[in-house]
């Protein structure tokens, strides 16, 4: 993956609508981040392999970024986006990477299903 | 403590690193004694955070890394039979309980093992850890009492110590300690920060208590009935 460059990940995110695709969208802290700090609220959400299709795909160039997708009925969106990969599957994966390299974000897309 | 001989050790852990922080030194000083150690490992650690900042990994590339990871990790610590369980990180707990139970029922009538290690429900912290501690328990407590396994779990919850007090059993790994190192340096992706840190520590000259590096701690578990 590397850091977004907007234009080339507006592009993808086109040559994706209009089409089924398959979705991976993973919020996460961790699931440590209560033990290093009882305090902390540990909150995450977590779909994949479902299947949609979106209509408008929009990065927003305000870095980290956030990117959404309109759906006929509803919406997808993610926070924080800050790397990208077209990887050689043909998929889309979008990551958003904290300072110390951990994922805290990622948004997926791909016509074919990822794996389990 | 040394270790007793075993028919056959059977470890049960969700992610590939968790043996060898757990385990990796007795593991190591069971097969030097030619014990026979099966691991058994529930997912790849699909849903590991590290990627790295320049990434060296995708979500979708880690389970084939990690899985290069686990083999060659238990090729430090000599486990020859290896088994990966083919469960996604994270899921285990919303798995159906039966199943989970079952598949350790499986590999205990397979290998017929004389002590499971794996780690002690309610003090293992991530959710995965707590439902293959349970599914271990059940399958054993299910079976006779005469011909349950001894089952030495690992907890690490905060509250531990004050819950349940200090592991009374206590594994002297110094021997073995460069084959634990090895077998955490082998999950890089896992652990090379973790070690990097360590090794500098030990250029700078400091003198390591790390006790994860010394002992292992188990709890055994017992049965009331």
């Amino acid at each position: 993956m590397k850091e977004v460059n907007t234009q080339e990940l507006q592009e993808l995110l086109n040559s994706f609508a209009n089409k089924d695709v398959f979705i991976h969208l993973e919020t996460t802290n961790g699931s440590y981040a209560a033990h290093y700090d009882e305090k902390f609220f540990n909150a995450g959400a977590f779909i994949r392999n479902v299947k949609l299709r979106y209509e408008l795909g929009k990065i927003v160039d305000d870095a980290p970024h956030r990117v959404g997708l309109k759906l006929e009925h509803g919406w997808v969106y993610a926070q924080g986006i800050t790397h990208f990969k077209l990887d050689t599957e043909g998929r889309l994966l979008m990551a958003g990477l904290d300072y110390t390299g951990k994922l805290a974000v990622a948004l997926e897309i791909s016509e074919t299903p990822f794996a389990y | 403590m040394t270790l007793q001989e075993e028919r056959h050790v059977l470890v049960v852990y969700p992610h590939p690193d968790d043996e060898a922080f757990s385990v990796a030194g007795t593991v190591r000083m069971y097969r030097n004694m030619a014990v026979p150690v099966t691991y058994a490992c529930l997912t790849l650690g699909e849903m590991g955070r590290n990627l790295g900042n320049p990434p060296f990994a995708t979500r979708e590339s880690l389970p084939d890394i990690r899985r290069q990871e686990l083999v060659a990790a238990c090729a430090a610590m000599g486990i020859e039979d290896l088994r990966m369980m083919g469960l996604r990180d994270k899921t285990i707990e919303f798995e159906d309980d039966e199943k989970m139970v079952k598949l350790v029922t499986n590999l205990i009538e397979e290998l017929n093992p004389s002590v499971i290690y794996t780690f002690f429900p309610g003090f293992a912290v991530h959710p995965d850890h707590e439902a293959t501690a349970r599914a271990v328990i059940e399958a054993v407590r299910r079976m006779p009492k005469e011909a349950r396994p001894r089952i030495l779990a690992v907890a690490f919850a905060n509250d531990t110590v004050e819950k349940i007090g200090e592991a009374p059993i206590v594994v002297d790994i110094r021997s073995v300690k460069d084959d634990k190192i090895k077998a955490l340096q082998a999950h890089a992706s896992q652990t090379a920060w973790m070690m990097a840190e360590t090794e500098k520590r030990i250029d700078d000259g400091e003198v390591l208590s790390d006790s994860w590096l010394n002992v292992e701690k188990f709890y055994p578990f017992t049965f009331e009935d």
